[in-house]
């Protein structure tokens, strides 16, 4: 089978001729001179963190500001709850049991939905990106599937699957391995040639190639659609359980809407935001750990 | 000159003979050599230089077994190349470090991927290292090297798998001028020290000559040997040699060679 070589967008750029540092090599010199030889590596920025604390700042700045901007426009004759209106609400939830049994029920199908579409499109990335013969078969059905958002399909999967968790489930799985998929796929092929003829001169065989430069090559490519995959599979979530669920955030914010119980509204939106935040930022940890030997500009 | 007989090519390290490819281009076939044939022999250092598009590169991938000629073939130690090989150490001009490992695992990747056992990988790599005086940053990713410090690494990369022939494509073309001096007069103290047999592809005429035993000149459109220019310095070559009259002369030689070519007269064949 041969190897799909082309559609290949560079991710990176090339290395090596932006070069500035007037580097006296000192390969052996002399070797008391080795240590100061001015070969030295990149010097980070200082300044960094001044320009990271101001940015913090502004954040911060911007947040509260927000919230006061809400908190008046509430005491000012629109119909919102104050931000104290809607932490009692939280708290008023929690203390029933009813706010942790939506977490923990949207958080499920998230999770269950995103990792298993996780889990199965980076497989089908590689294999489509290495082998011509499996891009030809998934590639149709991928690029059909990617233009129907996942939610135009819970009316189907509901007649067929009924109002279980599975549906759910089952369109989540859909948002997030789509996004993957794809993301995983040009990663693969966007693999530098060079890096690949280099392993090879070195002794490499394809498996070995495979393993040890094509998979940590394409890894900022699948934890990229890993990001975007997760943002498809909260907003399918919500959608989701606003059509049929028993327990959920967007299922308590649907019932709360027929009473119009702002406050609960509220509670679920901010949750959802903030729960969306905390595994994106989960993901962004994972990705500086295991790409920061990145070239970034 | 005469052309390869199998008496003479079992003598010869790399042995060239009539090696022709094409490529498909737009529809037209381009011919990147046309009827190529050299030999080199052990522990030679050759470089060779011409204007773009003379297939120099494509010479080497064919040496490196990327590629395969279209008709005639490549012989390394009397037997035709069918692929990549441990005894061909390739250098890139790109560096083609993988970004993700430190210095001491880029070096020791060849070792790994052939199976040498970790304490022996961890001795050889080492060794190489220090050889091009990287012992600071071994542990150091790519990204924080300067160009000629990861142009160092790959040579110590390619060093590690103990090749007897070393094939590099314009490893110093995307370094500046000092540094580029720098690491020709180390890459000929370590050749001196290591002795390989040497193919350098390059496209700066003063670089040619002062790395090399013989200057192969290349001429385009096909690609093919146009000239062969021995280069009878002394080594080690110093800063007196590259500003002597000799170097000079020879310089000027392999000038007129690459950027005064006569249309059509192909000197076609090179032998030792």
């Amino acid at each position: 089978m041969a190897r799909v070589s082309t559609m290949g967008q560079r991710s990176q750029p090339a290395t090596g001729t932006e070069e500035t540092a007037v580097v006296v090599d000192g390969m052996r010199t002399s070797a008391i001179t080795a240590v100061d030889d001015g070969g030295s590596p990149r010097r980070r920025r200082s300044g960094g963190m001044g320009k990271r604390t101001k940015l913090l700042v502004l954040n911060a700045v911007s947040i509260i500001g927000g919230i006061a901007i809400w908190w008046l426009l509430a005491l000012n004759g629109f119909q919102l709850p104050t931000p104290p209106e809607v932490v009692e609400k939280a708290i008023q939830l929690w203390n029933a049991g009813i706010l942790q049994e939506d977490i923990l029920a949207s958080l499920g199908r998230v999770l269950a939905g995103f990792l298993l579409g996780s889990a199965a499109a980076i497989p089908v990335g590689f294999l489509m990106g290495w082998y011509t013969v499996a891009r030809g078969l998934f590639e149709p059905w991928i690029q059909f599937f990617r233009t129907i958002p996942p939610l135009a399909l819970l009316p189907l999967v509901l007649v067929l699957l009924g109002i279980g968790e599975i549906p759910k489930i089952v369109v989540i799985f859909l948002a997030a391995f789509l996004a993957c998929v794809i993301s995983t796929y040009q990663g693969v092929v966007s693999v530098d040639k060079t890096l690949i003829n280099a392993a090879r001169v070195l002794g490499a065989k394809d498996g070995t190639i495979f393993a040890r430069v094509v998979v940590p090559a394409s890894t900022p490519f699948i934890l990229v659609g890993m990001r975007v995959g997760l943002g498809s599979a909260w907003a399918t979530l919500v959608a989701a359980e606003l059509l049929a669920a028993q327990a959920g955030l967007g299922r308590r914010m649907q019932e709360a809407q027929i009473y119009y119980d702002l406050a609960t509204i509220f509670v679920g939106i901010v949750l959802i935001g903030i729960l969306g935040l905390v595994m994106d930022r989960l993901l962004l940890f994972a990705e500086t750990k295991l790409t920061g030997w990145q070239e970034r500009r | 000159m005469t052309t390869t007989n199998p008496a003479t090519a079992t003598a010869a390290k790399i042995s060239v003979r009539e090696v022709t490819k094409t490529f498909p281009l737009k529809g037209e076939e381009f011919t990147a050599l046309d009827r190529v044939s050299i030999d080199i022999a052990d522990n030679e250092f050759v470089t060779v230089v011409g204007p773009s598009g003379c297939g120099k590169s494509t010479l080497m991938n064919v040496l490196a077994g990327l590629e395969t000629p279209t008709s005639g073939e490549a012989l390394v130690d009397g037997r035709a190349v069918s692929g990549p090989g441990p005894e061909r150490g390739v250098i890139f001009q790109q560096y083609a470090l993988f970004p993700w490992l430190s210095v001491r695992k880029n070096v020791e990747f060849g070792l790994k991927v052939n199976g040498v056992p970790k304490a022996q990988r961890r001795e050889r790599a080492e060794h190489f290292i220090e050889m091009v005086g990287l012992q600071q940053f071994a542990d150091a990713l790519p990204k924080m090297l300067s160009g000629g410090m990861k142009q160092r690494c790959a040579i110590a990369r390619a060093y590690a798998v103990n090749p007897s022939i070393l094939l590099m494509d314009e490893p110093f073309g995307a370094l500046d001028a000092l540094t580029r001096v720098k690491l020709q007069e180390q890459l000929l103290e370590t050749w001196s020290r290591e002795k390989r047999t040497v193919m350098f592809i390059t496209h700066d005429v003063d670089e040619a000559v002062f790395l090399a035993n013989r200057v192969v000149v290349m001429a385009a459109r096909p690609g093919r040997i146009y000239d062969v220019i021995d280069v009878d310095l002394p080594y080690p070559r110093t800063e007196d040699v590259r500003l002597s009259p000799e170097f000079g002369e020879l310089r000027n030689r392999v000038w007129h060679a690459v950027y005064h070519q006569e249309p059509g007269v192909a000197a076609g064949t090179a032998s030792h």
